[in-house]
């Protein structure tokens, strides 16, 4: 059997990005978009991890570390906002969310 | 037997994926989240990087996921209507794909000869705690410091947001 290049993984990656930004077009719940956020950081992090033993440096995996942490910050911010918008508005349907809409 | 495993979690990673964005019930989304972490982090130790894969499962599928099912639960959300806005997203998507369809030709461009098996840089500790920890804690000081005050802002801000008498 073939062996894993790093191809694979940045193959896998691609469409796990595509994927989540396909979840983050169509989805209507404001929860679902982000997790579908997350699916596309977590894309990121196998693409960084992937060349992080590609080059047999780990300096990807300290990113990764980074990376985490941002996501875990942006998930703790974001479902802050969640809950206080399904407070005040009720629903977290983004058709009925379009205040910032221009 | 390693490409086995490859293709095994990376299609469990995919099929969690495809329903993360496919389930209508936010909870069932949630759970195959959890799947797709899982599969995730055994693709890491695939790759050689145990510490990333136990970060992966502690933070991702047990903290975030852990604050995702509470919140979906807290809200009481009804199942919502899976509606497709039929004519905007083949245009985006489209436009998406093409982007990462020529970053990915000339991702493969640049790494045509190059193949995992790279020599390590330190092959005893590659990956491990004491090899992660030596390079966060030697070269990337500063980012790591810089990380903890990232999160005090975020803990500030959803505080802030949080405690907010909505009235």
């Amino acid at each position: 059997m073939m062996s894993i290049s790093i191809g694979h993984y940045l193959v896998l990656s691609v469409i796990l990005f595509i994927i989540g930004a396909y979840g983050v077009i169509t989805r209507k719940n404001l929860i679902v978009i982000l997790m579908s956020l997350e699916l596309m950081l977590n894309a990121a992090n196998i693409a960084f991890v992937a060349f992080s033993r590609q080059f047999g440096d780990m300096t990807g995996q300290v990113f990764m570390i980074m990376a985490i942490t941002v996501a875990a910050a942006e998930t703790a911010v974001g479902l802050a906002f969640v809950v206080t918008t399904y407070i005040y508005h009720g629903t977290l349907d983004i058709d009925v969310l379009k205040l910032l809409k221009g | 037997m390693e490409s086995i495993a490859f293709y095994v979690f990376a299609a469990l990673t995919v099929a969690g994926a495809l329903l993360v964005v496919s389930c209508k019930n936010p909870v069932s989304s949630a759970l195959a989240l959890v799947l797709t972490f899982f599969s995730t982090a055994v693709l890491f130790i695939l790759l050689l990087a145990q510490f990333i894969a136990v970060i992966q499962v502690l933070v991702y599928a047990g903290a975030i996921m852990v604050l995702f099912l509470f919140t979906v639960m807290f809200l009481n959300l009804r199942e919502e209507a899976l509606r497709f806005d039929a004519r905007n997203i083949p245009i985006k998507m489209g436009i998406l794909i093409l982007i990462l369809i020529v970053s990915g030709y000339f991702a493969k461009v640049g790494f045509k000869k190059a193949f995992i098996g790279a020599p390590l840089s330190h092959p005893e500790i590659f990956g491990t705690v004491q090899g992660v920890g030596e390079v966060l804690f030697r070269d990337y000081l500063l980012p790591f410091e810089l990380t903890s005050i990232l999160i005090v802002v975020a803990i500030l801000g959803v505080v802030a947001i949080a405690k907010r008498r909505l009235d």
